[in-house]
């Protein structure tokens, strides 16, 4: 486990800011204590300075997770987030989308939201533009890009898709086997 | 209006006032018409038919089985004594008039009793006619003519014949079964006139009839008939048994029944004999073959027990709580949406958790901020309940020896929003030396899965006597490390829950029983108010008896898996290097505290050097427990130990409270001095050991066998013949 070198930090941050925007140190500096990022394995992890004390006694080649996984940096050193990030993004996420009833569970089997689906948007969102996706019940479901602008999205026609998938909570069982 | 039905009946005619109203065609018709005779009074004569044709019909097998007669097929498993009583029953609502009949038929019943069948039927079967016939005519005042009254009686006995199958399960089932055993399994309604005495008897086939029956097939039906007969006689034995047949060869026969009835292997079941009483072990068979209801868990960091059960009931699913001991649980009895794989789910807001995987971090009870290990920790449904429970403060350590299973952890971990988890891949022995020093430790070992045989029926077959003995010793040393982990002077914490699947004594009482003795530890309250406590003394065992603060979950009694619960308090972190007994808690404490306190750290390098100064010093005999590192060294210095010959067994502890007391104290210094010496020369051996492990200690295991024989103040069988020899000569 080792520190992110500059360009790693810089290349997640602006990654995480498509999506959080700013708020990014409200991630490093918690009212509960100092939080980190840590590098394993090519896999990012977010933990909180007391499990880091505790997780640099475990062998590189034992430990399998620290806290939480955010990402994975690929063999090009591109950032890639993955949905166990969710929970730290949606409190902070700066575009939403809302998903109607019907079409959740077509968002949870890796599918594009058309826009028949679509339930609410924020307004101004920019074209391909982070967004976090949510249930009418507001629970997260995954995150996108917006494919249109949000006045784009009053104009165009219901079958044409306005965000694209990149993660969603059915990857859990999916593609369990792919967190670690 | 109309024509008039009967012209016969002058209706008035004229002006006056009667001539005005018109009746109709009712009223013709009425006059016609003749009412049943249900409104009709009766005579006394009929109303003693009405109430006998109405107990007839209630009762009719009752009455009529005597006075059937006995050449149909019945007549093998009729028990005449058992009718009486209940002829008479019905008969006492008749009039007194009838009463010599049933004093007739008494008579009769009890000839039936003592002679055989055959001879009597005819003649009863007369007696009963007669008293039948005269039944029936004394109630109903009819003359019946013969021919009426055989029809009326083959009409009861065809009506009777299909109830008395039933009724006379009880009684007449041990005839049947006679007859079944005897005919190596061909149709109860045989040729066979089995001797009915008094009482109805479960009779064991002969060794050659069981023989036969391995070759030809039985069917369940009548293996499963056998055993409910032959668990009655097993229950009431004094009564029921047969003559000259000794309880064993029941068992014996019930053993082979069940092993064909509910295909478990011979050893399995006679280890379930062991543990349970004959009546309870059908139930907890019969519980093994269905599943335990589906569970869930809610995980109370991200929503609340309410409001999920509003959202999975407006999917769709039927769901109730769990129970008054749990605040998050909830049981699915159906649903049409599939339960692991609802947006909530994926969400994480539930877990799917059996309901017995609650109980040990119930028991454990983990507080805020503390640090957690999780010994044994996939698929992670305990591990995620201990973070919930800490509102996900201070740390846990999910550690897993299967890499693969690892996965499920790491995906559950992050679906529930655990924050405060490290998963690591070590062999849970390693523990104490990767990291120490946890407020809680939770191990839910390894085992054989005797408890969750409704979940994975391989079990039946596949469990086997070595199988048991290598879980127990993989649980032996892993409860040990767990130990070894926890910090004993935790401000909220020293304790360590050890749990398991399986039922058997031999990976429960037994483990815990067994650090009970190596390590300070107490077995303290669970705090789990159900359950049925744990054995103090199981066979030839005697455990200590405060096992019985630990708690037995069955799945016939609980409905849930078969678990088992201790939990332990540690009391301080000195390991006792040499076997104590439970008694001498302080003069080994506070003596060894000095000492390893300071070598504590690289703890099982030190703990033998430290064994064998005090072991040489003391003399003292190594239990008929395997140990962990201990053995080599003593290996090496059975010079000095052969010199110390000491008796075994009890005296052990009195002669090494004595030596103790005197030498604990002078040995202290030189101890440190030794120690220091043998760092050294030990850490090779050390190596060795951990590498080696448990086949060191089958090697040493052999080695202290034989420095337990060299310590007694015999000879050999050989020299003793030798000496003779000489001195004879």
């Amino acid at each position: 486990m080792r520190p992110l070198t500059d360009e790693e930090t810089k290349t997640m941050f602006e990654k995480l800011s498509k999506y959080i925007g700013e708020n990014i140190k409200l991630l490093i500096d918690r009212p509960d204590g100092t939080y980190c990022f840590r590098l394993h394995n090519d896999r990012v992890y977010y933990m909180s300075d007391k499990i880091l004390k505790l997780a640099t006694n475990i062998s590189r080649d034992k430990l399998v997770s620290v806290g939480t996984c955010f990402g994975k940096f690929t063999k090009t050193q591109k950032f890639r987030l993955h949905t166990t990030a969710l929970d730290f993004l949606a409190p902070y996420a700066k575009f939403k989308v809302w998903v109607k009833p019907g079409s959740e569970q077509s968002f949870l089997y890796g599918n594009h939201i058309m826009k028949s689906g679509l339930g609410r948007i924020t307004e101004n969102t920019a074209q391909y533009q982070g967004v976090v996706v949510f249930s009418m019940a507001d629970v997260p479901l995954g995150f996108g890009v917006a494919a249109k602008t949000t006045q784009e999205c009053r104009k165009v026609d219901p079958m044409s898709i306005v965000v694209f998938h990149q993660a969603d909570i059915g990857e859990y069982i999916r593609s369990e086997d792919t967190l670690t | 209006m109309g024509r008039k039905l009967d012209p016969t009946i002058k209706v008035k005619r004229g002006p006056g006032r009667k001539a005005r109203k018109q009746k109709g065609a009712e009223t013709e018709l009425s006059k016609f018409l003749v009412d049943d005779d249900g409104p009709k009074k009766l005579s006394s004569r009929s109303r003693k038919r009405a109430v006998k044709r109405a107990q007839v019909t209630k009762e009719p097998k009752q009455e009529e089985k005597p006075k059937k007669g006995f050449t149909d097929e019945n007549s093998k498993w009729l028990k005449p004594a058992p009718r009486k009583r209940k002829i008479e029953q019905s008969e006492e609502d008749e009039d007194s008039d009838s009463q010599w009949e049933e004093d007739d038929d008494e008579e009769g019943f009890d000839k039936k009793e003592m002679e055989e069948e055959e001879e009597e039927d005819d003649d009863d079967m007369v007696d009963d006619y007669g008293a039948d016939e005269g039944d029936e005519q004394d109630s109903d005042g009819e003359e019946l003519l013969p021919i009426e009254r055989a029809a009326r009686k083959q009409k009861k006995q065809t009506s009777k014949k299909p109830e008395s199958d039933d009724d006379d399960d009880d009684d007449d089932d041990d005839d049947e079964e006679k007859d079944d055993l005897k005919e190596d399994g061909e149709e109860e309604e045989d040729t066979v006139q089995a001797n009915i005495d008094e009482t109805e008897q479960f009779k064991l086939p002969a060794a050659a009839e069981r023989a036969k029956e391995g070759l030809l097939a039985m069917d369940l039906q009548t293996i499963h008939q056998r055993i409910r007969d032959n668990v009655d006689v097993l229950s009431h034995f004094s009564e029921k048994r047969e003559e000259g047949k000794e309880r064993s060869e029941y068992l014996s026969l019930l053993r082979s029944d069940l092993c064909t009835y509910y295909s478990y292997n011979e050893f399995l079941i006679s280890k379930l004999m062991d543990l349970f009483p004959v009546s309870e072990l059908i139930d907890f068979l019969e519980a093994n073959e269905i599943q335990r209801p589906v569970t869930i868990r809610t995980n109370t960091l991200k929503t609340r027990r309410r409001d999920l059960a509003q959202a999975l009931i407006n999917r769709g699913v039927n769901l109730d709580p769990l129970g008054k001991w749990s605040k998050v649980g909830l049981v699915i009895y159906d649903s049409s949406v599939p339960i692991g794989a609802t947006p909530e789910y994926l969400s994480g807001q539930y877990m799917l958790q059996g309901a017995s995987s609650f109980l040990p971090v119930m028991a454990l009870s983990p507080q805020e901020g503390e640090s957690v290990l999780d010994m044994s920790a996939a698929p992670g449904g305990k591990t995620t309940y201990m973070a919930q429970l800490m509102r996900n403060t201070g740390m846990i350590v999910a550690n897993d020896a299967n890499a693969d299973r690892l996965k499920s952890v790491v995906g559950n971990i992050h679906r529930l929003g655990v924050t405060n988890a490290v998963i690591c891949n070590y062999d849970g022995r390693q523990f104490p030396k990767v990291m120490g020093g946890f407020d809680r430790v939770l191990l839910d070992a390894p085992c054989s899965g005797t408890g969750v045989i409704s979940k994975d029926p391989g079990v039946k077959t596949g469990k086997d006597e070595a199988d048991i003995l290598r879980s127990a010793h993989l649980q032996k040393e892993l409860i040990l490390s767990a130990i070894d982990s926890v910090n004993a002077d935790s401000p909220t914490g020293g304790y360590l829950v050890y749990c398991t699947c399986s039922i058997m004594v031999e990976e429960n009482e037994w483990v815990v029983d067994y650090a009970l003795k190596k390590r300070n530890v107490k077995l303290v309250p669970t705090g789990l108010d159900f359950g049925k406590e744990g054995f103090i003394r199981f066979k030839e065992r005697r455990f200590h008896p405060s096992l019985k603060l630990s708690r037995r979950f069955y799945p016939h009694s609980q409905n849930m898996d078969g678990f088992f619960v201790a939990k332990l308090k540690k009391l301080s972190n000195a390991i006792p290097s040499a076997p104590r007994e439970r008694d001498e808690e302080e003069s080994s404490k506070t003596e060894t505290a000095a000492s390893s306190e300071q070598i504590q750290n690289p703890e099982s390098k030190q703990q033998k050097p430290n064994s064998t100064p005090e072991k040489s010093n003391m003399g003292q005999k190594q239990k008929l427990k395997p140990k962990k590192s201990e053995t080599p060294i003593i290996t090496k210095k059975t010079g000095v130990k052969a010199e110390n010959k000491k008796p075994d067994g009890a005296k052990k502890a009195k002669i090494a409270k004595l030596d103790g007391e005197t030498s604990k104290k002078n040995e202290k210094p030189d101890k440190m001095q030794k120690v220091k010496e043998l760092n050294g020369d030990s850490t090779k051996e050390v190596v060795m050991e951990k590498k080696e492990g448990s086949q060191f200690e089958k090697k040493n295991e052999m080695k202290r066998k034989n420095l337990l024989k060299n310590n007694t103040n015999r000879m050999g069988k050989n020299k003793f013949r030798k000496l003779k020899s000489m001195v004879g000569q």
